[in-house]
């Protein structure tokens, strides 16, 4: 008998200083991540545009987690500072047009920190796990 | 009805155009029906007094339209522009988006805009003629006779909850200064906040499933001014409406309402054009909202020279997971 058990599809976006090696070193200490999360490496976590957030989404995405460094440890100084006010714009925005609030998350992790990286992974998926679906952001055009 | 005329306005290009100080007037013209009034460019007074029209229907705003005239070779523009879209004015000055120099202003009062759609939504389909010289609108149409509603009924969205009646800009003023005003522009998207999330989307799906596409929101506003738009790209795959009814067009709203966030001055010129009476306005004063309850009250196009709350920070910013689970809204 076949059992056809729900695996969400996340989508982590991890900037490339901080979270790429938080998850890097995740790796190497041995802790397990959920394998349905896909990490795409970007320069900064300020690199995000909100469209990737959506088009994430459009294109069958059931979570979208933002990763970078903590406000302050900035590659770039203050990268992640813009992309914490567009993303709690945007997030907001999400909300108010009545899409699940737990469907995006940004998390802060540094690359020292491999079991915050792995236990947030964890949670997420979980969280998405339960919650089901994405219906309301797909794009039918884009259904494979 | 409007407090100044035509005529005055007339006068005022005449004596600017014949001094040499302008070349060519941004004005309203009438289209088909008289409510059809669409913006256009005069280069002669004869051409104003044939074509020219100042009445309530008079809502477009200019500003942007500055980019293309302020472009061409040696000119000089007069542009009228009433309290709000001096606002948009200023924003574009910030932006650097065309030359102050070659633009002389003079600002008008506005005592609110009728919106047609109102009206048509009021007195059903064959509207003949609109009188405005009342504060009660007689609508003339086809197949009931004439029918009366009074004006702040049919105001434009954007009028009901006017922001300011104080122009922030100008090199001459016709009329008296008005005052900044006190309105509850975010009511409604408060009211919504205040909605379960199924019944937001339900909303939202409603309104925005209506969108055709045609771009017209994108093409009147004064905060989008980009030469190439990232929904003009025909690879992008998002040029086009969906077929179906999906995320395809809160995808579109979503994006452009973010592109103009802290930029938008609140003109409402996308609700007034939309074709589909969509509430767009909605989006944006929900974004100035959240910009005015985290980062703290901020209106575009206040003063030249601002910089946008989202080109800045404080290291004390709220988290994004805090934007979204707020106690009090």
């Amino acid at each position: 008998m076949q059992v056809n058990e729900y695996k969400p599809k996340i989508v982590a976006f991890c900037c490339n200083w901080c979270s790429y090696a938080g998850a890097d070193l995740a790796g190497s200490n041995r802790l397990s991540y959920p394998a349905e999360v896909k990490v795409i490496r970007v320069p900064c976590s300020c690199r995000v545009n909100p469209m990737f957030i959506l088009r994430a989404f459009q294109r069958g995405a059931d979570g979208v987690i933002l990763c970078g460094c903590h406000p302050g440890d900035c590659h770039y100084t203050s990268g992640n500072y813009y992309t914490r006010r567009r993303m709690a714009l945007l997030f907001s925005m999400l909300d108010y047009l009545g899409i699940e609030k737990e469907r995006t998350r940004v998390e802060w992790v540094s690359a020292a920190e491999g079991a915050k990286f792995a236990a947030t992974m964890n949670d997420f998926v979980k969280t998405i796990t339960e919650l089901g679906e994405n219906k309301r952001l797909e794009d039918l055009r884009c259904k494979k | 009805m409007q407090k100044i005329t035509r005529e005055t306005l007339i006068e005022k290009a005449n004596e600017l155009l014949s001094s040499g100080k302008v070349n060519r007037v941004l004005g309203w013209k009438k289209g088909e029906f008289s409510y059809d009034v669409t913006p256009a460019v005069f280069t002669d007074v004869e051409q104003m007094k044939k074509d020219f029209v100042f009445d309530d229907f008079s809502g477009a705003n200019f500003s942007k339209y500055l980019i293309k005239e302020t472009r061409k070779e040696d000119a000089k523009v007069l542009v009228f522009l009433k309290p709000c879209d001096t606002y948009s004015f200023n924003q574009l000055l910030t932006e650097h988006r065309f030359d102050r120099e070659k633009v002389y202003v003079v600002g008008i009062p506005c005592d609110g805009m009728i919106d047609i759609s109102k009206i048509k939504e009021f007195a059903g389909d064959g509207v003949v003629s609109v009188n405005t010289d009342s504060d009660n609108i007689k609508v003339d149409t086809l197949y009931d006779g004439v029918k009366e509603i009074a004006k702040d009924k049919i105001l434009l969205e954007r009028c009901v909850n006017c922001k300011s009646k104080k122009h922030v800009a100008y090199d001459e003023l016709i009329g008296e200064e008005g005052e900044i005003l006190d309105g509850n522009r975010f009511d409604e998207v408060a009211k919504l906040e205040s909605m379960t999330a199924d019944e937001r989307f339900e909303f939202w799906q409603n309104e925005l499933s209506r969108c055709i596409r045609c771009n017209a929101c994108r093409d009147v506003c004064p905060a989008c001014t980009c030469e190439k738009c990232v929904f003009g790209n025909p690879n992008s795959g998002v040029e086009n409406k969906s077929p179906a009814n999906s995320f395809e067009e809160q995808m579109f709203h979503i994006i452009r309402a973010f592109h103009v966030a802290g930029r938008c001055t609140d003109c409402g010129e996308c609700s007034r054009v939309c074709p589909q009476n969509i509430p767009l306005h909605l989006l944006n004063r929900k974004f100035i909202k959240d910009i005015n309850e985290f980062y703290g009250d901020y209106q575009a196009g206040e003063e030249v020279g601002l910089r946008a709350p989202l080109v800045n920070y404080t290291k004390e910013d709220l988290e994004p997971s805090e934007a979204v689970n707020r106690e009090e809204k």
